[in-house]
């Protein structure tokens, strides 16, 4: 395959990818944008196999197929809940394939045109090595953390800003003796400190922030390609990268946007400092009975479903599901509002419930759906804490202050499905749960929801 | 303990303080139930109901005080029955007491313990006993529904082929919980409805019924928050252009319904001799006061009159107890929840805290002492002061605002666009010519990967992150390159790299496949 055609069949491969993005703005059209995304793949892959640098190894072939099967395997597998671990999982290898090419093409010999072409090959292989080491170990971090393998709690080290300034600011010392041939070993001791500088990142992130967390290591697993892309002097590789890289920071500033949050302040961890005591909370907290819950439906015509993190949890989406088919089927007006940073990934929710085959034009985000609380009969939230916490408007101290909220409490009446009377994984007081027209429906949210289903017919 | 319920004396009274429903639910806190025989009879319960009940029907008022440890009780108990009271025995019900010394007096004296429900502070723990609120929502209904009783007309307005029937207009004076519940009983029989209350606050709450608020604008408002949900008295001119406001509505209104009290007052008159003049013949006043004196001097508690210009003024009384079965259940409801703070271990055995706010309020005679009136609250709030508003911001400050924000963000993007290209020049000045082809690429990329990924609906954001996260598995072409190595360990870290690369594309994919299938239209 000549260069020519090599090339013109990477632009085609690009085009693709931009399309298979640009696709998902609506579901009906994603559907087919994932096609564009294969047949990019499948073009590039077999154009770079097709070329003239490249012959038909068997353990090209092998590797190939091998990881074709096992990611099948995982693909086929995976529960829906587990989704955000998944692709955590997933930017992880390729934090760590950037690592191996980095490496490999510090010990393979180049010749250069010149001392400034030497120079930037190095920064470039620094660069490609030291995203990707990040990526790698904070992509490991943080699927622990979404697996329930590691706490998920924040780990805060004392002068943890001073240690990441040090590991970075070694990295770049290092690079400065790379490039004055000091000799490859540098570039190990770089890479292990960027490996320790992802998992401190990361671990340093509470639980809460993990939509933020998994789309910054999306970002970073673009620009780790983009980095490796520059080293190989391969387009393909600079255009996707860079695509997948931009996309990854413009969720995580949509994420940050939905929380109120300075990206700093996240991918630094902890929460911004509060400048006072927390507003006293006052009154308690009313338990509501199944029976109790199934009359309040029975006498509402609207209602709303909020979902949180512990539907995913309970994985009570099906008896959500099923309860939104019978109040449906009794004429009753079932609508979902979805938080942006609800769950452990970016629309995670949206994902659960279609899963669990709840139509999707039902299913609306905070901005379309807020001003409706105030018309809604009953509000039902299932498992969702922070996103409907009325503090962030009404108590200026709050760590979540000013954090867009879903304003439930302007329904009628409102049952939260909660497990018990403590606080959520942020670990912030929640006023909404003793507010009069409040009601707590104490107990695992899918054992609750099918005994409320046992009374609604 | 046993608990019991005798007959209501007071004439006319249908109410009764516990009903079959109630007494399961005592039962199950561990109480032995007691009742007069007959005493639900007016309210719809039968003695046979509370048999069902597990419910001891005992035949005379007499042997119920003395076979039960607790009476419950719905209005204030008279001499008699007081007197029946012995020694350690708990009275829950109505009392009074602030009005109603003798009896208060007669109670020390006999040691009995008595609960007044009126005293149920308002606070939001005590709500589930508030019957004062349970009493006032069934008034407020009650009061619209006599009113159209007596109202020759329509409430809603109708086109019909024998002409056109005007709404009825409905003013409810006082939003408090009986204004509330008739300015939503109106509402909702299609009346045009006009709510007045001396708390601006409340505009929230009537609007949020449906009511159109009568705005007063006036500069000294008060804040009843800090009077317990009552309004407190008000200042001659405020009352001045109050009355100003009412005698304008009062030709077009076909209904008025008064609600407002004072704690301990006469009820303020509010719907002057000369309004009822102003009015229409054929219109209703329904006084909710008319206990207290009424709202309206021309008001005869428990009377209906009618003025000379054919207005119809209501002065009942007794509006809970004309719907005995619905106020009996709310009631004994209201007792029942009571009795559950009472009995903090469910085991039948009251415990009398008086270290508790809303027992020790609501408590007026205990061991022989009388504890009436209570200390304040330990906990003050039924709504926290509301935070001093900001002062509105004009339009022009609001434009100001707009374009100052503009035109610092324009200088921002202005000052990033300075830098960026500074920082172009320096690398062109450097780097070779094959970089910057590169880099050109990178840059244009990264501009189309923001506009794209704009578009993207939110619901998608899980679908798009697996999909770039296939995408980028793109990395496999690098390691493609690297494998035909003659270095060894170079060769296997690249074999390594394509085949998680491709666990990568694969799993990628599907997933995402997996995922859009699944999505779908009702």
């Amino acid at each position: 395959m000549t260069i020519g055609l090599q090339t013109a069949a990477y632009l085609s491969a690009t085009v693709l990818f931009i399309l298979a993005l640009g696709g998902l703005s609506n579901q009906e059209k994603a559907k087919r944008a994932v096609w564009f995304g294969i047949i990019g793949m499948a073009i590039a892959v077999l154009a770079t196999v097709a070329g003239s640098e490249v012959s038909m190894s068997s353990m090209l072939i092998g590797a190939i197929v091998i990881g074709a099967v096992i990611g099948a395997i995982v693909a086929m597998r995976v529960e829906m809940t587990g989704m955000p671990q998944l692709v955590a999982a997933l930017h992880s290898f390729v934090g760590l394939a950037a690592v191996f090419i980095g490496i490999n093409s510090d010990l393979s010999v180049h010749d250069f045109a010149s001392e400034a072409a030497r120079i930037i090959h190095e920064v470039e292989i620094f660069l490609g090595v030291f995203i990707g080491a990040v990526t790698f170990t904070g992509s490991i971090i943080a699927y622990g953390k979404l697996a329930g393998k590691i706490g998920g709690k924040a780990l805060i080290l004392p002068g943890r800003h001073l240690w990441n300034l040090v590991m970075v600011g070694g990295s770049l010392v290092l690079m400065l003796m790379y490039m004055n041939h000091a000799g490859s070993w540098t570039l190990y001791v770089m890479t292990l400190l960027a490996l320790l500088l992802g998992a401190h990142l990361v671990m340093a992130i509470g639980g809460a922030d993990m939509p933020v967390v998994v789309s910054m290591l999306n970002s970073y697993s673009g620009w780790a390609a983009a980095a490796t892309g520059f080293l190989l002097g391969n387009d393909l590789l600079i255009v996707t990268g860079a695509l997948v890289g931009s996309s990854g920071a413009i969720l995580s500033y949509i994420m940050c946007k939905a929380m109120n949050r300075h990206f700093l302040s996240v991918i630094l961890g902890g929460w911004g400092d509060a400048t006072g005591p927390a507003m006293e909370i006052e009154g308690e907290q009313v338990a509501i009975d199944v029976d109790g819950v199934a009359s309040a439906l029975d006498d509402a015509d609207s209602v709303i479903i909020v979902p949180g993190y512990g539907m995913a949890v309970a994985q009570a989406q099906q008896s959500v599901s099923e309860l939104t088919r019978r109040l449906r089927a009794k004429g009753k007006e079932v609508r979902f509002a979805i938080h942006p940073v609800a769950g452990r990934l970016p629309g995670h929710m949206n994902v659960l419930l279609a899963e669990a085959k709840v139509p999707y034009d039902i299913v609306l985000e905070m901005d379309e759906i807020n001003e409706d609380f105030a018309s809604t009969d009953v509000v039902i939230i299932i498992g969702s804490n922070d996103i409907v916490n009325p503090a962030a408007q009404e108590d200026p101290n709050s760590p979540i202050a000013g954090m867009p909220v879903l304003e439930v409490w302007n329904a009628k009446q409102v049952i939260v499905s909660k497990r018990g009377q403590g606080t959520g994984y942020s670990g912030i007081e929640n006023p909404l749960f003793y507010k009069d027209n409040t009601r707590m429906f104490y107990g695992d949210a899918k054992a609750s929801l099918d005994q409320l289903l046992t009374q609604i017919s | 303990m046993r608990i019991g319920s005798p007959k209501e004396v007071m004439p006319g009274e249908a109410r009764v303080a516990m009903t079959p429903d109630s007494a399961i639910q005592l039962q199950k806190l561990g109480y032995e139930c007691f009742i007069e025989s007959g005493a639900g009879l007016e309210a719809r319960f039968s003695d046979a109901d509370y048999q069902a009940a597990g419910v001891t029907v005992v035949d005379s008022a007499e042997a119920l005080f003395q076979s039960v440890d607790v009476i419950a009780k719905v209005r204030p108990p008279l001499e008699d029955e007081v007197s029946r009271l012995s020694k350690g025995q708990t009275l829950v019900g109505f009392f009074n007491p602030a009005g109603n010394e003798t009896l208060l007096e007669l109670a020390k004296s006999r040691q009995a313990n008595v609960i007044a429900m009126e005293m149920v502070p308002r606070i939001s723990r005590a709500q589930k006993m508030d019957a004062l609120s349970s009493m006032a929502n069934i008034a407020g209904y009650r009061a619209v529904i006599e009113a159209g009783n007596h109202f020759g007309r329509f409430f809603t307005g109708q086109v019909t082929a024998a002409g056109k029937v005007p709404p009825a207009k409905v003013l409810v004076i006082g939003a408090g919980v009986a204004g509330l519940a008739a300015i939503g009983t109106a509402q909702s029989l299609g009346a045009i409805v006009r709510a007045f209350d001396v708390r601006p606050e409340v505009a929230e709450q009537i609007e949020s019924m449906g009511a159109e608020f009568l705005f007063l604008d006036f500069e000294d408002a008060q804040d009843g928050a800090a009077t317990g949900g009552y309004a407190a008295p008000s200042s001659p001119e405020f009352r001045e252009k109050q009355l100003a406001l009412f005698l304008e509505q009062a030709p077009e209104i076909d209904i008025v319904i008064t609600t407002a009290l004072i704690p301990n007052r006469e009820a303020p008159e509010l719907w002057t001799q000369d309004m009822v003049e102003a009015m229409k013949p054929g219109s209703v006043i329904v006084d909710l006061a008319a206990e207290k004196g009424g709202n309206c001097k021309l008001t005869v508690a428990d009377q209906k009159v009618v003025t000379d210009n054919g207005v119809t003024i209501i002065g009942y009384t007794d509006f809970p107890s004309r719907m005995a079965a619905q106020a009996s259940t709310l009631y004994a409801t209201n007792v029942r929840h009571m009795m559950t703070d009472l009995t903090p271990e469910k085991d039948g055995q009251l415990v009398h805290n008086m270290e508790d706010d809303v027992i020790r309020s609501s408590t007026v005679t205990f061991e022989g002492e009388i504890t009436f009136p209570p200390p304040p609250l330990k906990v003050q709030a039924i709504a926290s002061k509301a935070t001093p508003k900001q002062p509105e911001k004009t339009p022009e400050e609001k434009a100001a605002e707009e374009a100052q924000a503009m035109a610092k963000a324009g200088r921002q993007q202005t000052q990033l666009l300075v830098i960026g290209a500074a920082l172009m020049a320096l690398i062109g000045l450097y780097a070779p010519t094959e970089f910057m082809q590169h880099f050109i690429v990178f840059v244009l990329a990264v501009f189309v990967g923001f506009q794209v990924i704009w578009g993207v609906a939110h619901s998608l954001h899980t679908p798009l992150m697996a999909i770039t996260n296939a995408i980028s598995g793109i990395i496999i072409v690098g390691a493609i390159l690297q494998v035909d190595s003659s270095i060894p360990i170079v060769a296997i870290l690249a074999g390594i790299s394509v085949l998680i690369a491709t666990i990568n594309i694969v799993g990628g994919f599907m997933v995402t496949r997996r995922m859009l299938q699944m999505f779908k239209k009702s």
